[in-house]
């Protein structure tokens, strides 16, 4: 078990090595992610955690994996994506064709929600997709698009309480242990590596979901981050967070519009 | 800070706690129950009714202040940094639970030490068991409900199983505790 005084020197020593900047993470959130790992792969002292870090790559791998929380489900919060549709997608209309960015997609659950949604609104053969996020290992998994039958029955909840017009076993191949997406639901959708901490405006998109990644941030990170977001939204382009998370302390608050309160759905006016 | 976890049963028990507790106390008290998502805020306004603290959701990055009750979102861990603000964070469940009792028990700990005071209420999981031993391991104060009285007794059982020292303690004398304790 490590405590809050061993985190600094952990962090600069991934810095150093493998320039990621883990600096302004939650360090309560860093922490718990750090002690479970050591927990999981039976490191004991920060000793044997920094040795490990620095002599196997193998090892900061599976650290980065474990710390960055790639955790989702499809339609997480099927209200959010009913607002989405509702509030939303009748803008996205109009355009002869969209742009989405899904920043910190994970394991692509929240991509692969969208698209059978835009799919189902007819707009999916106009929209292009960019779903990316910090973890190799999860963008290698979201394009594979492979998912284990556990969660099979809550997704196919979820995707009916948020307004699915289909069934949800139409958008899968199943065998005895996993469903797999489509291929036509990938066509339109390009998973790549991008960090929001280091990496610049990935594309201008008039829709982009980050959501349930700034609450990992401190919020010095979240402005900066934010800022980010703002810069990727033309006019009019909406911003949607996760159901905690807010414009609350962003200096960018006063340039968007509450277009949902509770869903946290925003609209870039200046 | 005062942290109370409870599940199956801990609703009533909770309320007549708060309601027993003097009214000059205004040491935070953040709360963690299991509950069912999407029942808005119809939790927060049923406490408001019985204590003379405020009831709020606690928020990202909010820091923690005097007077108030913070309730654990649905759906997220809560977490404490070093500086008194919240962290949410929607990693996995932890002992089939989001928000989990022993995420937010050792998080807490972890920070204010022997400033910490923990209670588990009646469940029917093992959810917050080490958490609580871990309160007790940095010092601070921990108080378990008799499983006798609880309504389900394996949350309380199971704390008790795993550190024999902890205070085990109907609810009338949780609030007396509390009233001694910290006005
Ligand atoms: C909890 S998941 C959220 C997934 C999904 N958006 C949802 O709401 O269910 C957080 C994701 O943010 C990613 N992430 C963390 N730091 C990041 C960074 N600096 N840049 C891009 N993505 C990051 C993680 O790898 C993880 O996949």
């Amino acid at each position: 078990m490590i405590d809050f005084g061993d985190l600094d020197e952990i962090v600069f020593l991934i810095q150093k090595i493998y320039g990621y900047d883990f600096s302004d993470y939650s360090r309560a959130s860093l922490l718990r992610r750090i002690n479970r790992f050591m927990e999981n792969s039976k490191v004991r002292s920060v000793f044997d955690l920094k040795y490990e870090l620095v002599n196997n790559q193998g090892t900061f791998n599976k650290f980065v994996n474990e710390i960055v929380v790639n955790v989702s489900d499809f339609f997480r919060d099927p209200s959010f994506f009913k607002s989405l549709t509702t509030n939303v997608f009748p803008y996205l209309e109009s355009y002869p064709s969209i742009n989405i960015w899904s920043a910190g997609c994970s394991f692509g659950e929240e991509t692969y929600s969208l698209a059978i949604l835009l799919k189902e609104f007819e707009l999916l053969h106009k929209s292009r997709l960019y779903a990316t996020d910090i973890s190799s290992n999860a963008i290698e998994k979201a394009k594979k698009g492979i998912y284990s039958n556990k969660n099979f029955k809550e997704y196919s909840g979820n995707y009916f309480a948020c307004g699915g017009k289909e069934s949800f076993n139409e958008y899968f191949i199943s065998d005895k242990n996993n469903f797999i997406v489509n291929s036509d639901l990938k066509k339109n959708i390009l998973f790549t590596r991008h960090n929001l901490v280091t990496d610049g405006v990935f594309k201008e998109c008039q829709l982009v979901l980050c959501r349930n990644v700034l609450i990992y941030f401190n919020e010095d990170l979240q402005d900066k981050v934010l800022n980010l977001l703002y810069d990727s939204l033309p006019i009019n382009g909406f911003l949607a967070l996760g159901s905690k998370e807010s414009l609350r302390f962003s200096s960018v608050g006063d340039k968007f519009m509450e277009i949902d309160k509770t869903e946290r759905i925003y609209k870039k006016i200046r | 800070m005062i942290v109370i976890g409870g599940s199956a049963g801990a609703f009533q028990t909770l309320l007549s706690i708060l309601e027993g507790m003097d009214k000059k106390i205004r040491i935070p008290i953040v709360l963690v129950l299991h509950r069912l998502k999407d029942q808005g805020s119809l939790l927060e306004k049923h406490i408001q009714l019985m204590t003379h603290y405020k009831v709020k959701e606690a928020e990202d990055k909010e820091f923690v202040k005097e007077g108030f009750l913070y309730t654990a979102p649905p759906g997220y861990h809560l977490l404490l940094e070093e500086d008194r603000s919240f962290s949410l964070d929607s990693s996995e469940m932890v002992n089939y639970s989001r928000p989990s009792i022993d995420v937010t028990f050792e998080s807490f700990s972890r920070v204010l030490k022997e400033k910490c005071c923990g209670i588990l209420l009646s469940g029917s999981n093992h959810d917050g068991a080490k958490g609580l031993k871990k309160i007790a391991d940095n010092g601070g104060k921990t108080i378990v409900q008799d499983p006798d009285e609880a309504e389900f007794a394996v949350m309380p059982k199971a704390a008790i199983e795993i550190y024999k020292k902890h205070d085990v303690v109907t609810s009338n004398n949780i609030i007396k505790r509390l009233n001694y304790g910290f006005s």
